[in-house]
């Protein structure tokens, strides 16, 4: 039943894009599969683009909130993109506060985001 | 339009299970997109409560009609340790399995009405509901 989200390079980049409705060994098993393809590639950046999404429970966004933060201890930047109105009401309803995520409308937005921390 | 549907969590995969079917009940109910998120958040976080803290117990959906309004009521019920001090499990921030779920005082808000049945060594029962608006 575990399925396995694909992880995208493009450049110095990670992309990925998740399309299907996360339980929790894809979600621990994406967490790991990231930050393994982080260290095989060298990549500085990470997008995670969240569009075909409907909803997030506390326990998807733990795992986005723990990849985050372990993509930075590992020297690279993530940038969330495509948090559709109903996930993030209910993120916030929820109590669930992703503090310093960086985040962007979408893809397009996300990858310039990316570029623009990476020149910083 | 009685079709209400339950389902046992034993597992994290019927975890999934439940929220799939309580995102199927509430398109099914004409809730819109944001209030079937937040009904879907509610019955993961109940169910994910169940599987935490009882290990197993059973998620009830069904549809509700009082008066001129109709709705969908959640009721989460196990037979696991129960909840000794509901008043601190009713607090924002309050957790005992290191901030796995994002508590009650979260799925209390994502739901209109909100009750909490426990008793220490018998079990808990939270029913939730959502009314169409």
């Amino acid at each position: 039943m575990k399925m396995r989200i694909p992880i995208l390079k493009l450049k110095d980049t990670l992309i990925v894009s998740i399309q299907v409705e996360l339980d929790d060994q894809t979600a621990l098993q994406f967490q790991e599969d990231l930050l393994d393809q982080l260290h095989k590639t060298s990549a500085r950046g990470v997008v995670i683009d969240l569009t075909p999404i409907d909803f997030i429970d506390s326990f998807i966004a733990k795992v986005l909130g723990d990849v985050i933060h372990m993509t930075s201890l590992m020297g690279a930047k993530v940038v969330i993109t495509g948090i559709q109105p109903s996930v993030a009401i209910t993120l916030i309803e929820l109590g669930i506060r992703l503090e310093n995520v960086k985040t962007a409308l979408d893809l397009e937005n996300g990858l310039e985001k990316l570029t623009r921390e990476l020149e910083a | 339009m009685e079709h209400g549907s339950s389902i046992e969590i034993n597992t994290e995969w019927d975890i999934v299970a439940a929220r799939q079917l309580g995102r199927n009940e509430a398109k099914e109910t004409g809730f819109g997109t944001v209030d079937q998120a937040r009904i879907t958040t509610a019955i993961s976080e109940l169910a994910r409560n169940i599987y935490l803290y009882a290990g197993k117990g059973v998620i009830k959906i069904e549809p509700v009609r009082a008066g001129q309004r109709a709705g969908l009521i959640i009721t989460a019920s196990d037979e696991g340790p129960g909840i000794t001090d509901l008043q601190k499990v009713m607090e924002d921030g309050f957790t005992t399995s290191g901030g796995l779920g994002a508590g009650m005082p979260g799925v209390k808000r994502l739901m209109d009405d909100f009750r909490v049945e426990t008793e220490v060594g018998i079990g808990t029962t939270i029913t939730a509901t959502k009314w169409l608006h």
